[in-house]
């Protein structure tokens, strides 16, 4: 048991929001977020919120067999890169899906889901998946 | 630059040794390396290790290991760079006696998984990938080199079982080899029967965990002409990083780091990879060995499991690679993996491969840090 709590506290943009950069310089939008722009060099870089959208689409994925200790109770379960509408590739988890269904270029969304527990009596900690699209009639205006 | 040779190489045979401690099994590999080498006085350790805090619960394995074998006060430390990490501490030894800072220095790759039960160790190999955005959401090491197995069967429309050549090489060549850990040759029907830890990647795409330890001993050239036996240079050393995750690559069905890696090492031997006679690359995933073969330039992007097919990469193809086995069949003691590659090309070059020995004068080995994020690569050639 591992109790990582400014860890867990500080990710909580990312987890909960997506919460991303968008370089000042030349515009390349990062998630996770960077404070330096390897592209252009620039120092500035705003604050973006990907959660705002939330959609793209699987690039590729797999489903783990094996999973590691704190993710016992989900295996198998699939994960995926997942292209953002937004610009950034994103690594998660799939959620709500037979993994036998999930193809590369299927639409998804994101939400937020139980993603890890540290044994009976530690933190449960939480952040994003992806699961199809529940209306494929969403809009979606790729980056 | 000073011209640098390998002088002496140990090993211990790569198992699940339970009743060895890292210590022991890195100071076994360190007497074979020093008796072999005729017992020059070495000035420094290092030592390639990516778990010892992880899984042992041991730091300052250069303090450990140099007190155990009997060197305490050499300048010693370790250098971790994930699966990369014994072929970066072969690197810093080459680099040291390049330079003219050593004139002779102990390389030992060592590795002790079996300390701890499977999710455990899944979990701390899972800390060579970006923890924070592709551990914690769940993927593995395996599943980052299946999605990328998945793409590269979506993009190039290749059979699936036609990667069945690589683990089957592997194992062929190891069956022949008294410190591989499966010595068995394995068919084709059991590699399509194999269960899948991570499709499409199944249990034979995988390299083990298991516990290693290899060592070698670098030295100038005059000293090594005095051994009496064939002289083994190392040509060139490259190394080369990319982004730690995947998702952050432009490419991602494009090893850039060892594509770099390689371009610096051909060109500091002045060859390209018509000159390699053969490659221990590494297969810790099936996928792995195929975009390193293409990314050092043996085959065309989409190509190398074409090439792998037709062309051969068993001990009597156009490139033999993995010829003792490879991460596969010898066993894939992570950070110790780097070290048994080089092993692997000496004994190739001096002509002491046994019943696995090839006609071959420039031998090549790479190892591979996480997914592609550090990549180091040797060329190593005997002296005529």
């Amino acid at each position: 048991m591992t109790m990582e709590l400014s860890r867990h506290w500080r990710l909580n943009p990312q987890r909960y929001v997506l919460g991303g950069t968008e370089c000042a310089g030349c515009g390349t939008r990062y998630f996770p977020p960077r404070n330096l722009c390897p592209r252009c060099g620039s120092q500035v870089l705003h604050q973006a919120n990907f959660i705002g959208n939330g959609l793209g689409e699987v690039y590729s994925y797999s489903v783990v067999h094996q999973a590691p200790a704190g993710y016992g109770d989900h295996a198998p379960y699939p994960v995926a890169l997942i292209q953002l509408d937004d610009g950034p590739v994103i690594t998660a988890q799939l959620t709500d899906v037979d993994p036998d269904d999930v193809r590369i270029g299927m639409p998804v969304e994101m939400v937020t889901r139980r993603i890890k527990q540290d044994g009976d009596r530690g933190l449960i900690t939480y952040g994003y998946k992806f699961r199809p699209m529940l209306d494929p009639s969403r809009p979606r205006v790729p980056a | 630059m000073r011209q640098v040779c390998v002088l002496g190489i140990g090993q211990v045979p790569v198992q699940e040794l339970w009743d060895k401690s890292l210590r022991e099994l890195a100071v076994t590999s360190i007497v074979a390396a020093l008796e072999d080498a005729g017992g020059v006085p070495v000035q420094a350790l290092y030592v390639g290790n990516m778990l010892g805090g992880e899984l042992t619960g041991q730091a300052q394995l250069g303090a450990l290991v140099a007190d155990f074998a009997g060197l305490a006060g050499l300048e010693a430390f370790r250098v971790e760079a994930a699966g990369a990490s014994g072929g970066v501490a072969f690197r810093q030894g080459y680099l040291a006696v390049a330079a003219g800072l050593r004139d002779f220095v102990l390389v030992t790759g060592v590795e002790k998984m079996t300390e701890r039960l499977d999710p455990e160790v899944t979990a701390a190999l899972a800390h060579a990938h970006d923890g924070d955005y592709e551990t914690f959401p769940g993927a593995t090491p395996a599943s980052l080199a299946a999605m990328i197995m998945q793409r590269y069967i979506h993009e190039y429309g290749v059979d699936r079982g036609d990667f069945a050549v690589f683990p089957l090489t592997a194992h062929q060549n190891a069956v022949n080899n008294p410190y591989a850990m499966y010595r068995k040759a394995l068919t084709r029907a059991f590699y399509d029967r194999a269960a899948m830890v991570a499709a499409p990647l199944n249990m034979l795409d995988c390299s083990p965990t298991c516990d290693g330890a290899a060592s070698v001993v670098l030295g100038p050239a005059q000293v090594a002409r005095d051994l009496n036996r064939p002289v083994v240079k190392v040509s060139s050393s490259g190394l080369a990083t990319d982004t730690i995750a995947i998702h952050d690559r432009a490419d991602p069905l494009w090893l850039a780091a060892v594509a770099q890696s390689v371009a610096e090492a051909y060109r500091q031997a002045g060859k390209g990879p018509g000159d390699i006679d053969f490659f221990e690359l590494y297969d810790d995933f099936t996928i792995t060995a195929v975009l390193a073969l293409e990314a050092s330039g043996f085959a065309a992007r989409g190509q190398a499991v074409r090439f792998a097919n037709e062309a051969g990469i068993g001990l009597d193809g156009q490139l033999p690679i993995c010829t003792m086995g490879g991460l596969k069949g010898r066993g894939n003691p992570d950070g110790a993996t780097g070290v048994y590659q080089i092993v692997d090309v000496v004994q190739q070059l001096r002509g002491a491969a046994g019943a696995n020995q090839i006609d071959c004068r420039v031998g090549m080995a790479q190892a591979i840090g996480g997914s592609g994020a550090t990549a180091v690569t040797h060329i190593l050639e005997v002296e005529k």
